[in-house]
């Protein structure tokens, strides 16, 4: 195992565009920190966001997992164009022919993608130990301990989508259209879903049936894993109560939807290597 | 004497397109193997089939006599493909070490093999600074870091100058002076002939010949004659000898194929005693390309 990450390390560290990509990645996961530093103080309206709650203990793990999530994209165009480099340059084939085997690259490719998520967890959940240490009202530890989930979850979630990533480039073979690719897939999703609304709008329950259905599909499972914090915020809810809203929504994450989404990060690994072995280089 | 690479009956197919055809041969340790054939007729299918890039129809092919798999047995052969295929954004130090690391064996040689194919002054540009004639060397450097049993070689002479065909010939000619065994896909005859002691020649994914070079070329030869005039009575009275097999006109020249041996004292004195005088008068051994023609044509 370590030898064929020790393989990925040696072809990625020398790669400029890579690094570079990974460099901005980490420096936006330590920039949650700047929201600390958002502070309004015009006269008598005085609001400094890291004290409306947002770096308590237990939530920051949610806020922060999921604001950290969105930035995976930067990762992303690193997985896929790793993968698919290897098929402009041919060096895949090269590979082959040197003595590695076709499950050997896969699983070189995949031990690169669990490490990325791995070392992503670590680094949020530094960041998160840090800001909350700082900022939270809590620092009891059993209360720091709570919903550490959200690191679980965070984790099976980069896992996932870098796994559709690497599924992707050895799909279409090109970085670029690769990368096009999931946006495609992506609206194919946000199509299926509105046609799904537009179907079940006749029905009571129309949010509850198409989430039943929807829940499945991979992108929409993925970002289903850690849902959205900011309606959890208690600021935003007494808001929303003075407005008569409900907001009883539950926002853990739900072992369902971990398994469904580790059940599409194995199809997508076992697609790779399916496709990689059926094909002629 | 050990097999290292031995082929059964070997097929792939490509859609409609039949690119080997039931192909069986065997390939012995100490020897410099040829395969010949025209362009598309299945040379690299085989070795792509046998380098675990080409997923084969059917028919099978064995390793060491099948006592590593196909990707264990791959870490101690040295194989260049088509194009030399490395990492554009490494140096050559780089692309090596990393293929030590696939190979599993120690990047003290890479500095040796480097200064083999003279690239080491060279050593720290980045690949895709280099010229076709450079990546052709590191390519070679690449394939002989394990100290290879067996060195594969695919046209690699394919678009080089002739400056660059003499360099990467000399090397291969050195290596196989080493006695390391060479497998070498050509379709340039004189190339072949002068670095390989046996061939296989293939055409449409069907093996024609696989045999030594020399019982190849080993017939019974042939001769070049001219006359001033009266070329159809030379014609008709070398075909009435006994020995001459056919007989054929090549720009001016008279090319008579030989069954049996036959001198050039016994053909000068037959032709002469029927009233013939020749001009031109060559017994030849026909040419490894002579030869490839021969055998290429047959069937079609």
């Amino acid at each position: 195992m370590l030898r064929l990450l020790n393989i990925e390390i040696h072809k990625l560290k020398y790669n400029r565009a890579s690094k570079i990509l990974i460099l901005i990645y980490f420096l936006l996961l330590t920039s949650i920190a700047l929201i600390a530093a958002i502070k309004f103080d015009v006269g008598p309206v005085k609001f400094h966001l890291a004290e409306q709650g947002i770096f308590n203990f237990p939530y920051i793990w949610h806020f922060n997992t999921f604001i950290a999530s969105i930035f995976k994209f930067f990762l992303l165009l690193v997985i896929v164009s790793m993968m698919a480099n290897e098929y402009s340059n041919k060096t895949l084939k090269q590979n082959l022919i040197d003595g590695l085997s076709k499950k050997e690259f896969i699983l070189s490719k995949f031990y690169t993608v669990i490490a990325f998520a791995l070392v992503s967890t670590i680094f949020v959940f530094l960041v998160s130990i840090i800001l909350g240490y700082s900022y939270s009202d809590f620092t009891e530890f059993s209360i720091v301990t709570t919903d550490l989930e959200y690191l679980f979850a965070f984790f099976i979630k980069l896992t996932a989508f870098f796994s559709f990533g690497l599924f992707m480039g050895i799909l279409v073979k090109r970085s670029a259209f690769a990368v096009g690719g999931i946006l495609i897939w992506f609206f194919g999703e946000s199509m299926l879903k509105g046609y799904l609304f537009w179907q079940f709008k006749d029905l009571e329950n129309t949010s509850e049936r198409v989430n039943s259905i929807m829940q499945f599909l991979p992108l929409e499972s993925i970002s289903n894993l850690i849902k959205e914090p900011f309606t959890r915020l208690s600021a935003v809810k007494t808001v929303a109560k003075q407005v008569g809203e409900n907001l009883s929504k539950d926002f853990s994450v739900q072992p369902l939807d971990l398994l469904i989404v580790m059940g599409w990060t194995a199809l997508f690994i076992y697609f790779s290597y399916a496709l990689l072995k059926k094909r002629d280089l | 004497m050990e097999t290292i690479l031995s082929l059964k009956n070997l097929d792939k197919r490509f859609g409609t397109i039949h690119a080997v055809n039931n192909l069986s041969f065997d390939i012995q340790k100490g020897n410099v193997y040829g395969i010949l054939g025209p362009n598309g007729s299945g040379k690299s299918t085989t070795l792509g089939i046998i380098l675990n890039v080409v997923n084969k129809s059917s028919g099978n092919f064995s390793w060491f006599n099948g006592k590593l798999s196909t990707h264990e047995a791959l870490k101690k052969v040295g194989a260049i493909i088509e194009r030399p295929n490395f990492y554009p954004y490494m140096t050559a130090v780089q692309n090596l070490e990393l293929v030590c690391k696939i190979k599993g064996i120690k990047s003290s040689k890479i500095e040796e093999k480097l200064k083999t194919v003279n690239l080491f002054k060279r050593r720290d540009s980045k690949f895709r600074t280099y010229s076709l004639g450079m990546k052709q060397r590191l390519a070679i450097a690449s394939a002989l870091l394990n100290d290879p049993e067996i060195l594969i070689l695919d046209e690699p002479t394919n678009g080089l100058d002739p400056q660059g065909i003499h360099e990467i010939r000399q090397i291969i000619k050195d290596i196989a002076a080493n006695g390391t065994t060479i497998l070498l896909a050509s379709h340039l005859l004189d190339e072949v002939e002068k670095v390989c002691t046996h061939v296989v020649v293939i055409r449409e994914g069907v093996k024609l010949y696989s045999g030594s070079v020399d019982e190849m070329t080993a017939s019974h030869g042939l001769f070049e004659l001219k006359v001033e005039s009266n070329q159809d009575k030379l014609i008709s009275l070398l075909s009435k000898f006994e020995g001459i097999l056919s007989t054929k006109i090549e720009n001016e020249t008279v090319i008579a194929t030989l069954n049996k041996p036959v001198s050039a004292v016994e053909i000068n004195n037959y032709l002469f005693k029927n009233g013939v005088v020749l001009s031109h008068l060559v017994k030849r051994k026909p040419s490894l390309e002579q030869q490839f023609l021969t055998l290429t044509n047959k069937i079609s």
